[in-house]
């Protein structure tokens, strides 16, 4: 009696041993891996996502590392990171270097999703907001030298909207233009076709993931003009229309030639008139 | 289970039954296993789309969406409801599962098998015996941590480092360093300790196993009045301690290989001589 017994409490002592052996090396293992997936949830800043990822978080817990959009980009832009590259494994992404994405009306990457972890309500490729491009090296810039190139803003496929060229004068020689790119992030998709364009050894204009790319503007932050414009009229006291104190039959010109006097004529007809007038 | 040192096993079954029958689920399996393998290398190696994507979630002819459900459970668990694609997917290969056998995943479908099956055997042919010891349970408890941590974070943690899914992926599209992980996994089951990653560590067997418990398609130790105790099942077993309670039980308990860890690889039916094991379905006493 007592030695069976004894055989119980022995068994369901080897028993409770190895339970808390397993559960304690599986906790430990798990500390780790947990401590591992916070630091690999940061995405390289060469790493474009495919279109349709609105939230690099939300992405990671629905992709399931399945290569479909891989395979079906037309363009071999996407590939999967594999063990060893340091975007979180098994996930696409491209580099926009290398190849950049070319923007597909029918967008068969996002339609080739199985989980919607690329978003399928992604029907327009102009919505799509892969990354931003940014000008990042203006030092290397040739544009900034003040040579024309422009190539970035001539392959941009939403030119003129997403990338413009500003005009501004060039201190350096006095006398000529800078023809400047500048990216606007309400209509760059983030294709990368600039950064891949670029001329330079080492591209002065990269698309970078938008969330380290683009700033943000404190949410109590109110533009004053853009305000008036929702409200139709000034918010503080209304605008006097401004005054200036003049000489008589002068007009000013703020952004003009300044001081406009009157043309003195020293008559204020023309003569053919005075003949006909005869006088 | 003196006699068993010095012989090698699986011996009186191709004496008696003859090589080919005595191997004939091992080949079975091992052309399941490449087929498969080969069927994801159809497309990017020849162009042929037969089946496109990996294990984790694939389409066949363009049509049929699969989904692995361990990795749509973890999806799950990180809070977000995949599309109808993927749902359906896993439900259709879980289904599958349910009925051949939930492991059957790990024997007859996952490349690592052949790795850990070809550690198992330079085991046998070095004579290996030490094994470093440490329980089964463990995988239960990792196939928890997988799934707790996907929920606390909000990522699929355990596709950060399953080698499982990463081999197969890497085999299909392009291969990184996944390969040291081969190696890795080959060691530490030669070396280290037996059947340590398919029988002791990784979560996804874990997972098949409780799928494996209701599954219908079991291995059934139908003759085992004729057992002669040569030990041979034992030893090709990958999880030896799911026979015993089928083979040796009294007259009133059930013949069939209950637990859900048997991965229904047959490889029992292979070597034994007297044709004690078949496959039934489970409802057959």
């Amino acid at each position: 009696m007592s030695s069976t017994t004894n055989k119980t409490l022995q068994s369901r002592r080897r028993f409770l041993e190895n339970i808390s052996r397993a559960a304690g090396g599986a906790a430990l293992f798990g500390i780790g891996l947990g401590l591992y997936s916070q630091q690999s949830k940061s995405l390289p800043s060469t790493a474009i996502r495919p279109p349709g990822v609105d939230n690099e978080g939300d992405f990671l817990s629905a992709c399931v590392r399945c290569g479909l959009c891989v395979r079906d980009c037309p363009y071999d832009t996407l590939k999967l990171s594999s063990l060893g590259e340091n975007v979180t494994l098994g996930t696409p992404y491209f580099d926009a270097r290398k190849i950049p994405c070319e923007m597909c009306e029918d967008i068969p990457c996002v339609k080739a999703c199985p989980t919607g972890a690329l978003d399928p309500e992604l029907t327009n490729i102009d919505d799509a907001r892969m990354g931003l491009a940014v000008l990042i090296d203006q030092e290397a810039c040739i544009a900034f030298q003040g040579l024309r190139c422009e190539v970035c803003y001539n392959v941009c496929p939403v030119r003129d909207k997403a990338i413009s060229i500003n005009r501004s004068h060039n201190i350096r020689t006095g006398k000529h233009a800078l023809f400047i790119p500048v990216v606007h992030s309400s209509d760059c998709t983030g294709c990368g076709k600039c950064e891949h364009a670029c001329i330079l050894e080492e591209a002065a204009i990269k698309v970078l993931p938008t969330k380290l790319a683009k700033g943000e503007l404190g949410h109590h932050y109110r533009l004053s003009w853009e305000e008036k414009d929702k409200a139709g009229k000034s918010l503080v006291t209304p605008d006097l229309e401004h005054k200036y104190n003049l000489p008589e039959g002068t007009r000013y010109d703020y952004e003009g030639e300044g001081l406009i006097q009157p043309e003195v004529t020293p008559f204020n007809e023309s003569a053919i008139d005075r003949l006909n007038k005869g006088r | 289970m003196a006699k068993n040192i010095n012989k090698v096993i699986g011996q009186d079954a191709v004496i008696k039954k003859g090589w080919l029958l005595a191997h004939k689920w091992l080949l079975l399996r091992r052309i399941s296993q490449l087929s498969i393998i080969g069927l994801f290398l159809l497309g990017p190696v020849f162009g042929i789309w037969f089946i496109k994507g990996n294990m984790s979630s694939s389409l066949v002819l363009d049509t049929l969406s699969l989904t692995d459900p361990f990795v749509f459970l973890q999806t799950l668990f990180t809070g977000y409801l995949p599309e109808m694609t993927v749902i359906s997917g896993a439900v259709i290969v879980a289904l599958f599962y349910f009925i051949l056998g939930g492991r059957v995943y790990c024997s007859w479908v996952c490349p690592i098998n052949i790795i850990t099956d070809a550690a198992d055997w330079l085991r046998r042919v070095l004579k290996i015996k030490t094994s470093l010891s440490f329980s089964r349970m463990g995988r239960y408890g990792l196939l928890l941590v997988s799934l707790v941590l996907a929920s606390l974070s909000g990522v699929l943690v355990w596709e950060l480092v399953n080698p499982v899914t990463m081999i197969q992926r890497e085999i299909v599209f392009a291969m990184g360093y996944s390969w040291l992980l081969i190696v890795g996994i080959f060691i530490l089951d030669a070396f280290v300790s037996r059947r340590a990653w398919c029988g002791h560590l990784c979560p996804m067997g874990a997972f098949y196993s409780l799928l494996g418990r209701v599954s219908i398609i079991k291995v059934n130790a139908i003759n085992r009045d004729s057992c002669n105790d040569c030990m041979d099942c034992y030893a090709v077993c990958p999880e030896p301690q799911v026979i015993k309670p089928a083979l040796k039980g009294n007259v009133t308990s059930s013949p069939v290989i209950n637990s859900g860890n048997c991965t229904n690889c047959a490889r029992c039916i292979d070597v034994c001589a007297e044709n004690v094991f078949t496959i039934k379905h489970r409802f057959i006493n």
